[in-house]
């Protein structure tokens, strides 16, 4: 982390330093209120998920009793000092709430990398090498396409140990369809580009072509479907999850929707307990929204009108 | 390329991909681990049973026969027995099928005569407050997991104000004379209500926002410049010359909205207990009832890939300058 605040603290001047140069290459979406707020909203949930262990209370899968001995199950909000109440096995919901950021986080950004990087190198290569790799690649596409995505990773987790990391594989296996058309298109455009002609001409390889002159132009577009594969991911982590096909082991907020619709939860109109991961769920997927629209206007200045 | 040539590679295309699909499915059931038999026999049928599904399914033949074996049964429809119903999965995906479409259409059609006239004001009301709070609030609806919304909605409208049954399609132990009888019963516009609406919320926003961009592009075009000119009113300009117009895109991503709708089906059904296809995929994959959660899955993807070819030609048909080079 030196490298970071030397960086930092002395601009302008010298050359950008390493950290620097990195945050530069993710164009942050800055120039757009929306995107900002999005990323208020993202950073307030790594903090959350960074300082989950100072912020619970309780051990979110503890199974918790009064000081007489008595399980303390269905409390109240507030009620013996459960901020949000406990769940019908006597566990405690704020706690679960402040943890399921952890594995919302990791699906979340592990899967927005996963999609991102296939579906940016098959656009890339479908693009520029054209011909067979091209034809291949975009058939898959479409056969993609074809395949209902929640049904797929339903039928999927029948063979699979139950995990979180199903959810990252489905989506690696069919979600990089939309990004890898989208990359393709982009890059039939750039290709023509006389840059793209003077690298050719000064005797650049082709892989050099796509990965240092285009690569970079097409980034904030992997950017784009990258930020709204976040949401997906944990869209579909809750879906699973709440089918009765998640890993019991870990706390996610499809878990605790899942616990709580089975606990008959709506019926004893518990909203304390199936409401905030709900609203969490919304605020991250949302947050995702907003920054990609803050891409959309770097990439298509027209909207802006 | 002419028309009916390109028609024509676009079904190639849509058998492509479903044989594509159809072989995904065979490989990822006959290599999972445990008895290869399991995607067909379940150990509690009898002798006979095993024997006639053995044959049938030439079990006993090497992989790539079954293979093709498998091909030739899909293709007349034939896709084994369920272990749980002991009944053809055909039949019964098939019976399932028109529950999973009425939810999906009715909703979608509330969603898009919501979407499409209020992307539209939004459009008109371009800067203007109204537009500025609307915007999030429409893609706050496209961030909620269709599941929890339908929580929500039973906890309030069913178990706190008990206007609205909790699940199924009919009060039990009721019958109806025939298809339309069931469907324009009270009972089963009772029944649906809530399912429609949490899938309808969800929808909306998609035709919304289409026809708000379209509308925003067609009124800078010279015939509404030109309408305008004439003198004609806001309103007249508004619905005659730019919202027609911008009406035709919006009009073909329904069917796209509707091979999308129909994966999302899945936890609605599962929330509401709708007897439909997707809660069939959920309760037959629960169940390990592997033959059904095949036919189910398939004709989930028939569904998908059907649609996408009718968008496909509809956008061809609809707007000429797109060519299907």
């Amino acid at each position: 982390m030196p490298a970071d605040t030397t960086a930092t603290a002395a601009p302008a001047k010298r050359e950008p330093g390493l950290v620097t140069r990195l945050f530069r290459s993710l164009h942050l979406p800055l120039g757009d209120p929306f995107a900002i707020a999005g990323l208020v909203i993202y950073g307030l949930f790594i903090l959350v998920a960074i300082f989950a262990d100072q912020l619970a209370t309780h051990d979110p899968t503890e199974i918790l009793f009064t000081p007489s001995y008595d399980l303390a199950s269905d409390r109240r909000p507030g009620e013996d000092g459960f901020l949000l109440g406990t769940t019908s096995l006597g566990r405690d919901i704020y706690s679960q709430l402040i943890y399921g950021s952890r594995s919302a986080l990791l699906i979340g950004l592990t899967a927005a990398v996963v999609v991102a990087l296939i579906g940016t190198v098959v656009g890339l290569l479908a693009g520029y090498f054209g011909g067979l790799i091209d034809t291949l690649l975009m058939r898959a596409a479409d056969v993609a396409f074809g395949i209902p995505f929640l049904p797929f990773v339903i039928v999927l987790s029948a063979f699979l140990e139950p995990s979180i990391w199903n959810v990252v594989l489905a989506m690696a296996l069919v979600l990089w369809r939309d990004t890898g058309r989208v990359i393709r298109s982009q890059v039939l455009t750039l290709k023509t580009r006389a840059y793209v002609e003077a690298a050719r001409i000064a005797g650049s390889s082709d892989l050099k072509i796509v990965f240092r002159h285009i690569a970079p132009n097409i980034l904030p577009l992997s950017f784009l479907y990258g930020s709204i594969a976040i949401g997906w991911a944990i869209l579909t982590e809750a879906s699973i999850s709440f089918l009765g096909f998640g890993d019991p082991e870990t706390i996610s907020w499809g878990y605790m929707l899942q616990d709580a619709y089975a606990s008959q939860a709506l019926s004893t109109r518990a909203f304390y307990w199936f409401v905030p991961p709900g609203v969490c769920i919304i605020l991250i997927v949302v947050a995702g929204f907003f920054v990609s629209r803050g891409y959309e206007e770097i990439l298509f200045p027209k909207l802006k009108e | 390329m002419s028309g009916l040539k390109q028609i024509g590679a676009r079904v190639a295309q849509l058998v492509f991909v479903l044989w594509a699909v159809a072989t995904i499915l065979f490989l990822m059931f006959r290599l999972m681990p445990g008895n290869p038999l399991a995607a067909y026999i379940d150990p509690t049928f009898t002798e006979e049973q095993q024997q006639i599904l053995m044959a049938k399914f030439g079990l006993d033949k090497p992989l790539w026969e079954q293979y093709f074996i498998y091909l030739g049964n899909l293709l007349q429809g034939e896709l084994g027995e369920s272990f749980f119903y002991r009944e053809p999965v055909g039949e019964r995906v098939l019976a399932l099928l028109p529950n999973t479409l009425i939810l999906t259409f009715t909703s979608l059609l509330v969603a898009y005569a919501f979407g499409i006239i209020v992307g539209a004001f939004l459009a008109w009301k371009r800067g203007k407050l109204v537009e500025q709070a609307a915007i999030p609030i429409v893609l706050t609806t496209r961030a909620m997991p269709e599941f929890w919304l339908g929580m929500v909605l039973l906890a309030i409208f069913s178990f706190s104000l008990g206007w609205f049954p909790a699940g199924g399609t009919r009060p039990p132990g009721a019958s109806y004379d025939g298809f339309l009888d069931l469907y324009t019963s009270a009972d089963f516009l009772a029944h649906i209500f809530l399912p429609a609406l949490t899938l309808a919320i969800y929808s909306q926003g998609l035709p919304l926002l289409l026809m708000r961009s379209n509308m925003l592009d067609v009124m800078r075009e010279d015939f509404v410049t030109m309408a305008r000119i004439k003198g004609l009113s806001s309103w007249t300009v508004v619905v005659r010359h730019a919202a027609r117009n911008a009406l035709l895109p919006v009009m073909t991503s329904f069917a796209i909205a509707v091979g999308y709708q129909i994966q999302g089906n899945v936890v609605v059904e599962t929330v509401f207990s709708w007897p439909g296809l997707g809660r069939e995929l959920v309760n037959a994959v629960s169940a390990s009832d592997y033959p059904l959660a095949q036919g189910a899955f398939l004709m989930i993807a028939v569904v998908v890939v059907v649609m996408n070819l009718i968008a496909d030609l509809l956008y061809g048909l609809l707007d000429p300058r797109i060519s299907h080079a």
